[in-house]
């Protein structure tokens, strides 16, 4: 059977033509909308505050004739990019260690110790990653500050469950679920305790969902703006987001090739643990999605 | 494979399997140990989403701004909520989450298919594609947001530049915070760009698991691959467009972090959503008041969205 060209609907196994042509038409449209931008901002991000005034054309084309790290220098020097940047990861790392503890032992009840009402609360687990974030906002406000925790970046590791106790809960419960039930049968008989169990066996066995888990909430709590520009005033208790959007600004000129130097300083890691754990943060999100 | 050991009363459904010679006390211990390990997960969760919820309600009713923290927190009834009914500057910003909601969800549902229909194609490359899209899911909204900003700005930008050799007046178009459509425009862009990705790969996770089989047959019956992807395709990926379907709705009626960014909510109030809206009035203007009212609206049309999801998806899952 001969491929005819696309036009022909005849059930051709071989690929046709056109429809290849199209696919891979398709394929480079979307590589280039991905991934032009991120080029762009690099290459921003590498001119020097002259070139920026100048915009772009002549010799500052698509590839400027002079490339430098200056507004990288700028930035983590005389914009004091470095301590929002340390804020972040503290309170990323925090959030996702805190996540993977709690997580592990809601998702191990869940899916092993036989509670009543298990269905709903995981429910209510799910629901709450619902919810809306700016509704949350004032009352949070008023307790952080009757707590005198305004301004402060702790509170937020709490805040940050939301975003990321569902989905790991979810996940890890799945895990749980998937582990044949001999293995921690054989340990309990061995006299070790439920904890002990989860500890020593269940949780290594299920160590590929703890680190999707990790990851997704890794990622969920180093991307979170709103919390962060309702309680921090200060700039040196600003997490790298928030202070990605007062940096640069003055009232002359903005500057983007120190904005968008931070940006690519804060998408760095990000970009770095997709393509580490491309498969796992995709099998994590989709699980996540269903049933 | 999910079996549990014991019997368990009340448990939803799940796959019960009796095993004989455990003790019963035994299970006693462990439910007492799952509600202990539940805890915390609840607790914190409650904390952050119900606690807020109740205090908003509470805070609706009353008198509470922090500008004029002389007054009384006066109990004011219902106040708050028929200022909020009257108020041009709310019904305002209604209508342009509700368009917003409206224009993307149906946009990013429909260009996400094309990607996912495409991810899902044998390619070369194709691993690298679906690393390559996630990215831009993974960022901080701030990248995605201050990455097209810099792309649509007239001196720094890069789509002036182009249009600028198709047109020569093109070249220095101000994009954001001069035109209410243009604004919004971006702000589509920025948006769409950063959260297509993810509504792909759940439409995507949902076109992997139809067997070829059918497709196959369907072939060997004479339909043409239109007719595959009306007939069979769509289909069976109904509960994965719901899905994702809920996801975006949720998404798009609330967002903030984009509007923030880009716009600041300009040019005037032209870019006001309803969660920008609520941000002020807690942040700006200290009002926990009428901000109360404002979240209560917001949580109770979160929750009508997802239920009216639910039940649209409940006679394909029954």
């Amino acid at each position: 059977m001969a491929a005819s060209a696309g036009a022909s609907r005849s059930a051709g196994q071989k690929p046709r033509p056109v429809r290849r042509a199209l696919l891979y038409l398709g394929v480079i449209l979307t590589a280039l909308i991905t991934l032009f931008p991120f080029f762009w901002i690099l290459r921003t991000s590498l001119e020097s505050d002259n070139q920026v005034a100048q915009g772009v054309g002549g010799k500052n084309g698509i590839i400027p004739g002079h490339l430098g790290f200056g507004s990288y220098v700028t930035d983590l020097t005389t914009q004091h990019f470095a301590r929002p940047l340390l804020n972040s990861a503290v309170v990323a790392l925090a959030t996702t260690i805190v996540t993977i503890i709690v997580a592990s032992l809601a998702g191990y009840a869940l899916a092993r110790l036989h509670i009543r009402g298990a269905g709903a609360i995981l429910g209510f687990i799910l629901l709450a990653g619902f919810f809306p974030v700016l509704a949350m906002i004032g009352p949070l406000f008023l307790l952080l500050r009757h707590l005198n925790f305004l301004d402060n970046i702790y509170p937020l590791i709490i805040v940050y469950l939301v975003y990321t106790l569902p989905i790991s809960t979810w996940l890890l419960k799945n895990f749980f679920e998937q582990i044949p039930i001999e293995l921690e049968e054989a340990a309990l008989v061995d006299g070790a305790s439920r904890l002990q169990t989860l500890r020593k066996v269940v949780v290594p066995v299920a160590l590929p969902g703890v680190f999707t888990a990790g990851i997704l909430s890794f990622i969920l709590a180093w991307n979170d703006f709103a919390f962060a520009v309702s309680f921090l005033r200060n700039t040196q208790h600003f997490t790298a987001p928030l202070d990605i959007v007062t940096l640069g600004q003055s009232a002359f000129q903005v500057f983007y090739n120190r904005i968008d130097a931070a940006v690519v300083i804060i998408t760095i890691p990000i970009a770095a643990l997709v393509l580490i754990a491309q498969r796992r943060i995709i099998s994590g999100l989709t699980a996540g999605s269903f049933r | 494979m999910s079996t549990t050991i014991a019997p368990a009363p009340g448990q939803p459904a799940r796959a019960r399997r009796r095993s004989p010679g455990k003790l019963d006390a035994r299970q006693r211990g462990d439910r007492r140990l799952g509600y202990l390990l539940v805890a915390p997960s609840l607790i914190l969760l409650l904390a952050v989403t119900a606690y807020p919820l109740v205090y908003n309600i509470w805070n609706s009713f009353h008198f509470v701004n922090l500008s004029y923290a002389g007054l009384p927190h006066n109990f004011v009834g219902a106040k708050n909520y028929t200022a909020m009914a009257k108020s041009a500057e709310f019904r305002a910003a209604m209508v342009r989450t509700l368009a917003f909601t409206a224009v993307t969800v149906v946009a990013d549902l429909v260009l996400a298919l094309v990607l996912a229909v495409m991810l899902n194609a044998k390619f070369r490359g194709r691993g690298l594609l679906r690393a390559a899209v996630l990215i831009p899911w993974a960022v901080p909204t701030v990248v995605s947001a201050t990455l097209w900003k810099t792309m649509f700005d007239p001196r720094a930008g890069f789509v002036d530049y182009l249009l600028g050799f198709i047109h020569k007046g093109w070249a220095t178009i101000t994009w954001v915070n001069a035109s209410t459509w243009k604004s919004w425009f971006v702000i589509f862009v920025a948006d769409s760009w950063k959260n297509i990705p993810f509504v792909a790969l759940i439409l995507l996770a949902g076109l992997q698991v139809i067997p070829s089989e059918v497709y196959e047959a369907a072939r060997i019956d004479g339909a043409t691959s239109w007719q595959a992807f009306r007939r069979i395709t769509l289909p069976l990926l109904k509960p994965a467009l719901v899905v994702a379907a809920v996801f975006r709705t949720l998404q798009a009626f609330f967002v903030f972090d984009v509007i923030y960014i880009l716009t600041g909510g300009g040019p005037g109030t032209s870019t006001e959503t309803l969660s920008f809206l609520n941000f002020q009035t807690f942040i700006t203007n200290t009002d926990f008041g009428y901000g109360g009212a404002i979240s209560v609206v917001l949580v109770v049309i979160a929750l009508l969205i997802a239920a009216g999801y639910v039940r649209l998806l409940r006679p394909e899952t029954a």
